[in-house]
């Protein structure tokens, strides 16, 4: 028994040391994400910028209104897909549940859709608010739908609600972007995901839902490792199943719906990450989702600064280079380990 | 003990599923039947029913009416039957894939398939410029190619399933990203074509298309047959089947490639059309509500899904002929939702 707390004390010592470790990482490569860009910053200049900002130097200049915004951006962008793939992947049980499939970015897409081809909307802060409200509402058809039904909202029924709502969404969007060549024009790079030209303006707008989200989130940790028993047995230990989805996914929607206002539908980061961190952590919520809060911004700000210099004298989206780098990166994983089925 | 061992009452249950595939199947054909009318009889220029017979029959009976046959023969009927082959290939690859991968959501067009296709069509688009026939070429070959890079990908001492569906939509994201990361970089009117390929569409259905496709389907339908016989021994889990005898890699190795072909032709022929190879499967079970696998009900309700997308595609819109790809998805999934509300009592939804 003592043996058995001995180890389990050990696992904690090692995956909190973990999560130090992935902290420093992360302080590392937002403070790389200030100092490169078109023009390269030396490192004690974005010190100094930093404790004594001088507003008549260019390099403090560009650090303060291009790099810090846009750094904070994906910051909280990447902590928030993170956090809401954990969380979708575990209240659907199944691997291939993340904003993308379950109708999130889809609303959000067809939302700004229509606000640039109907309103004429054109400007990034604008987007944000349609973006957010289609996100919500999608979600809210999806879970509706899949309530429906003596057993409330089942995993397949909610996978399959969301691939359905998906699927109308993305016919609403074809049909205009085919229709409308200037809402093309526009749309192409806005779906794309990226965190160029993001203003402060965007993250404090974010940020409040973000932070609401996030301690949802956490929240429902055990309740997820409840869940993961299946729902029989979740069940007989007296969860209350229903609410224990509608919780998860009201704290998904409000983190992707956010994050996807502030850097546009940026799709594999949610889904691949929480693969990632079961993988360090192995099973239990507690874990994999403080891991997968930290791992995605990784990967995100990370991403975002090889995409400024991989393509001089031109930027490449976060959304492509995520792609790119995280993609051969999660094959081999999957390759390598055996990674935990739902 | 005595009501374990009742007989009679395992033939009844046996009998009523039977029943039911029977009377789905027929339901099925018979509303295909009904739309393939509709497809030739509906259009802008007015055959009437006796006229659109005649033509039929012009062959055998030799009565000409050369504008007439031009409509029906030239125009509706490649058009209508390249509709139900497509949708029904659609459904085949689909159904496979969720059978073979215990998951309702991996059909091609998640796991990565048809973003191969997509990917390469748009980069012989963008960038080499191509255009009609030879672009189908390229997203046959994109589609084949990624679907052995999965499956080989996915090989450690055998290939689980579950590794499967992880290395596809690894790929599906790094081919999504080639896709926009093409569209940034293009000009506006060939995005515009890229896009409109990527929709799919039956506006250009030719007889070929139709031959190409049906005789594809010839040699893969009896393969099928005979490696889903095979399957059954696999539903009980890998270890069960191997334990069992079955030669499960080859008959999944197999299978994929007989999915991967049903896939790759019809997308070839009309474009990656969307959501009919994801609805099919759950469509044709949850009519059949558990009695059997439903592979040729799903292959009916994709044709359905097709043809009667196409004919809204057409004529929905007074002025505008949209694509039949803007209207699968629509359709197909408000057809799956009506079902996910309606099952709710049997809870069977796959």
């Amino acid at each position: 028994m003592s043996e058995l707390a001995g180890n389990r004390a050990q696992k904690a010592a090692r995956l909190t040391l973990g999560l130090l470790l992935l902290g420093l990482a992360l302080a590392v490569i937002a403070i790389l994400s200030l100092a490169t860009g078109a023009r390269a910053i030396p490192l004690e200049n974005v010190w100094t910028a930093l404790v004594a900002f001088d507003p008549n130097a260019t390099e403090h200049r560009i650090i303060w209104d291009l790099r810090m915004p846009r750094t904070v951006v994906g910051l909280m962008v990447g902590a928030a897909l993170g956090l809401a793939g954990a969380v979708l992947q575990g209240a659907t049980r199944n691997p291939l549940a993340d904003p993308s499939i379950l109708g999130i970015h889809a609303g959000a897409s067809l939302a700004v859709v229509l606000g640039v081809a109907v309103l004429g909307m054109t400007q990034l802060s604008t987007y944000a608010w349609m973006a957010f409200a289609g996100a919500g509402a999608a979600m809210l058809v999806v879970y509706s739908v899949a309530s429906l039904g003596r057993e409330g909202a089942t995993p397949v029924k909610l996978a399959l609600a969301g691939a359905a709502i998906t699927a109308v969404l993305h016919s609403i969007i074809n049909a205009i972007l085919l229709t409308s060549p200037r809402t093309l024009d526009e749309i192409r790079f806005w779906q794309v995901g990226s965190l160029s030209g993001r203003s402060m303006d965007i993250a404090l707008q974010v940020a409040p839902f973000l932070a609401v989200g996030m301690i949802l989130a956490l929240g429902t940790a055990r309740l997820l490792d409840g869940l993961s028993m299946g729902d029989d047995v979740a069940r007989a230990l007296g969860q209350r199943i229903g609410l224990s989805r509608g919780m998860a996914g009201l704290a998904a929607v409000i983190l992707a719906g956010a994050s996807t206002a502030a850097a546009g539908p940026i799709a594999f980061v949610g889904l691949t990450v929480p693969h990632v961190a079961r993988a360090i952590t192995g099973p239990g919520y507690r874990w994999i989702l403080p891991y997968s809060m930290l791992l995605a911004p990784i990967l995100l700000l990370g991403a975002d600064v090889l995409g400024r210099v991989i393509a001089p004298p031109g930027e490449v989206q976060v959304g492509i280079v995520t792609a790119f780098l995280g993609a051969p990166f999660f094959i081999a994983l999957v390759r390598r380990r055996k990674l935990a089925a739902l | 003990m005595s009501a374990v061992f009742d007989t009679s009452r395992i033939i009844a249950v046996r009998q009523s599923a039977a029943m039911r595939r029977r009377s789905v199947l027929l339901g099925l054909i018979l509303a295909l039947l009904a739309a393939f009318a509709l497809a030739l009889y509906l259009g802008d220029y007015p055959v009437p029913a006796s006229g659109i017979v005649q033509s039929l029959l012009s062959p055998l009976t030799g009565l000409a009416d050369r504008s007439v046959d031009f409509i029906v023969l030239q125009v509706r009927l490649p058009r209508a039957i390249l509709a139900v082959l497509s949708g029904a290939s659609f459904a085949l690859a689909g159904i496979i894939f969720q059978t073979l991968l215990r998951n309702p959501l991996a059909s091609p067009d998640i796991i990565g398939i048809a973003h191969g296709a997509s990917a390469a069509a748009v980069f012989c688009i963008i960038i080499l410029g191509w255009s009609g026939l030879a672009v189908s070429f390229g997203a046959f070959g994109g589609a084949v190619l990624t679907a052995l890079a999965i499956y080989f990908l996915a090989w450690r001492n055998g290939v689980t399933a579950f590794r499967v569906v992880l290395i596809g939509i690894g790929m599906a994201a790094m081919l999504a990203a080639v896709i926009s990361y093409l569209f940034t970089r293009a000009r506006l009117n060939e995005v515009q074509q890229a896009m409109a390929w990527l929709v799919g569409s039956l506006n250009a259905a030719r007889p070929g298309d139709s031959i190409v496709l049906a005789g594809a389907m010839l040699v893969l339908i009896p393969l099928m047959i005979g490696l889903v016989r095979a399957l059954d021994a696999m539903e009980l889990g890998d270890d069960t089947a191997r334990a069992l005898g079955a030669p499960v890699e080859l008959t999944r190795l197999g299978l994929m490639l007989v999915a991967v072909g049903f896939a790759a032709f019809a997308t070839a022929a009309v474009g990656p059309v969307g959501f009919v190879a994801f609805v099919s499967g759950p469509l044709a079970r949850s009519l059949l509500k558990g009695a059997g696998r439903g592979f040729a009900q799903a292959a009916l309700v994709g044709a359905l899904v097709m043809l009667v997308s196409d004919l809204l595609a057409q004529h929905l819109l007074p002025t505008v002929q949209l694509p039949v790809g803007v209207v699968t998805g629509a359709c197909g999934a408000l057809f799956l939702l009506w079902l996910l509300m309606a099952s709710g009592r049997s809870g069977r939804v796959n």
